[in-house]
């Protein structure tokens, strides 16, 4: 049932988005001219496309976020029943962590973290 | 305290004697999708108020003031106006993605929105794996704004996205990591049974110094993840004009908006119910002539009151604190929040371990 419910509020979503542009699409006013189309950059005319190589570090950090993130998928499982494993969840876990730390330190050490 | 639960059952077995399964179903299912449409959008526009006016008080000016009572008509008259601004078709775009990225931005949120308890029995819906599910949707809404940038073929837009995507993706692992921390305090995943436990005390409380410190990270995180205050890298006007939503205009940039301020309101409850016991009143374990006071205020009034109050600390900050560079944001989350994060985590598990929470 409650599965039923997700898609209920799903569909509203996209309902209220298609709905509201539509009826801003309908009533609002429409004029045209080559001037207004150009994308905006301040009113400097644009040059050339911005669909072109991008600063690798925003790169890294996506490569960094992507380690720790499939981590905290794992992590879950083990975060609800860590009272019914006791002391050697703990231990099998620290494990995993300490080479996630050792990652983290590696990147530290090689200088991805640092904004250049 | 007052169960909805209640009501909506009595309105279900109302609705069954007199038509069939198919019918009930279809009309619990629009009256359900209304009732989130409506809230959303009440919500939206009280808080575009609440925020134009504590702006105004924290520079010394008066805000909105004209339209009705102490303006409080401000953020309607702004809805129609945004309703009826042109859309500009821009030259140059990918118009797929353009088109598409409001939907994965508010889609995102709504479905946030969803799974959030507003009050004793006021939940669309209650999964089994809550907490994890309100991160896996609330982090669809990167992909929206990687979108809106890379599709605009605008430099601001572009630079706006990437600053947006890197600061996001990092600092969802700080939020994630710290719900985390409290998952192996409450032991359960579920909204419900997660409220249900801090029926003595909050989780904050009960949690001792762990607690503390990753709700503190989590205000943090969340704080950055809704690209506002001295976070607001992505959008910063004076650098990059509106960053990722440059070119959108019209109701397509309302659309933005609106999810910015919901995503504000979904940080502030998420905060509350993980951390400060969602709908469940101040109790005090053992005091019961206390505690039975404090259960006459209404869970929703509690629910509401606190989100405000979290979010009004939101607001605080933004209007304090100057912007961060892009080296510094980074730096404090990778260098800082995620390390002490960890630490914490182990931290948790072990007073848990030990029994010594309260």
């Amino acid at each position: 049932m409650d599965y039923a419910y997700f898609l209920v509020v799903l569909i509203t979503g996209i309902v209220l988005v298609i709905g509201g542009i539509g009826l801003a699409a309908l009533i609002s006013p429409k004029s045209n001219n080559p001037q207004k189309r150009e994308a905006y950059e301040s009113g400097i005319p644009t040059r050339g496309t911005s669909w072109m190589q991008f600063k690798v570090g925003y790169y890294l950090f996506a490569i960094l976020y992507l380690m720790f993130d499939v981590e905290t998928v794992f992590l879950f499982p083990w975060a609800t029943v860590v009272r019914d494993l006791g002391v050697a969840g703990l231990i099998s876990i620290i494990f995993f962590l300490v080479i996630l730390i050792l990652g983290l330190a590696y990147a530290w050490r090689k200088g991805a973290l640092e904004w250049k | 305290m007052f169960d909805f639960s209640i009501v909506t059952t009595w309105v279900d077995q109302f609705l069954r004697t007199y038509l069939p399964e198919f019918w009930v179903l279809a009309i619990e299912f629009v009256v359900v999708g209304v009732v989130m449409l409506a809230l959303y959008a009440v919500i939206a526009l009280v808080l575009i108020y609440f925020e134009r006016k504590i702006c105004a008080f924290f520079q010394c000016r008066l805000g909105p003031n004209r339209v009705g009572p102490y303006g409080i008509f401000q953020s309607i008259a702004d809805m129609l106006k945004m309703l009826i601004k042109e859309i500009i078709p821009i030259n140059h775009t990918d118009k797929l993605l353009f088109y598409l990225a409001p939907f994965f931005v508010v889609v995102a949120s709504f479905l946030t929105f969803g799974a959030i308890p507003f009050g004793n029995g006021l939940q669309a819906f209650d999964f089994n794996i809550g907490v994890f599910y309100l991160l896996a949707v609330s982090s669809l809404g990167v992909i929206g704004i990687l979108m809106a940038g890379w599709a605009s073929n605008n430099k601001y837009s572009m630079i706006g996205a990437m600053r947006s995507g890197a600061q996001l993706v990092s600092y969802e692992l700080s939020a994630g990591l710290s719900l985390l921390t409290m998952v192996v305090l409450s032991g359960d995943l579920q909204l419900s049974t997660i409220i249900e436990k801090q029926s003595d005390t909050w989780f904050i409380f009960q949690g001792h110094l762990p607690a503390v410190v990753a709700f503190v990270i989590y205000l943090i995180a969340g704080h950055a993840e809704t690209n506002r205050g001295p976070f607001d890298l992505p959008e910063a006007e004076s650098e990059l004009t509106a960053g990722y939503h440059t070119e959108y205009s019209g109701l397509q940039f309302g659309m933005f908006y609106l999810a910015e301020y919901l995503n504000m309101f979904i940080i502030a409850s998420i905060a509350t119910t993980v951390f400060l016991g969602g709908w469940m009143p101040f109790h005090i374990g053992g005091l019961d002539g206390f505690n039975q006071v404090m259960d006459y205020i209404p869970s929703v009034v509690w629910f509401f009151g606190k989100a405000f109050a979290l979010m009004f600390l939101s607001l605080w900050v933004r209007w304090t604190f100057p912007r961060l560079r892009i080296d510094q944001l980074l730096h404090l989350e990778w260098k800082y929040l995620l390390p002490i994060n960890m630490v914490n985590l182990l931290i948790m598990v072990g007073i848990v371990l030990l029994g010594w929470y309260f």
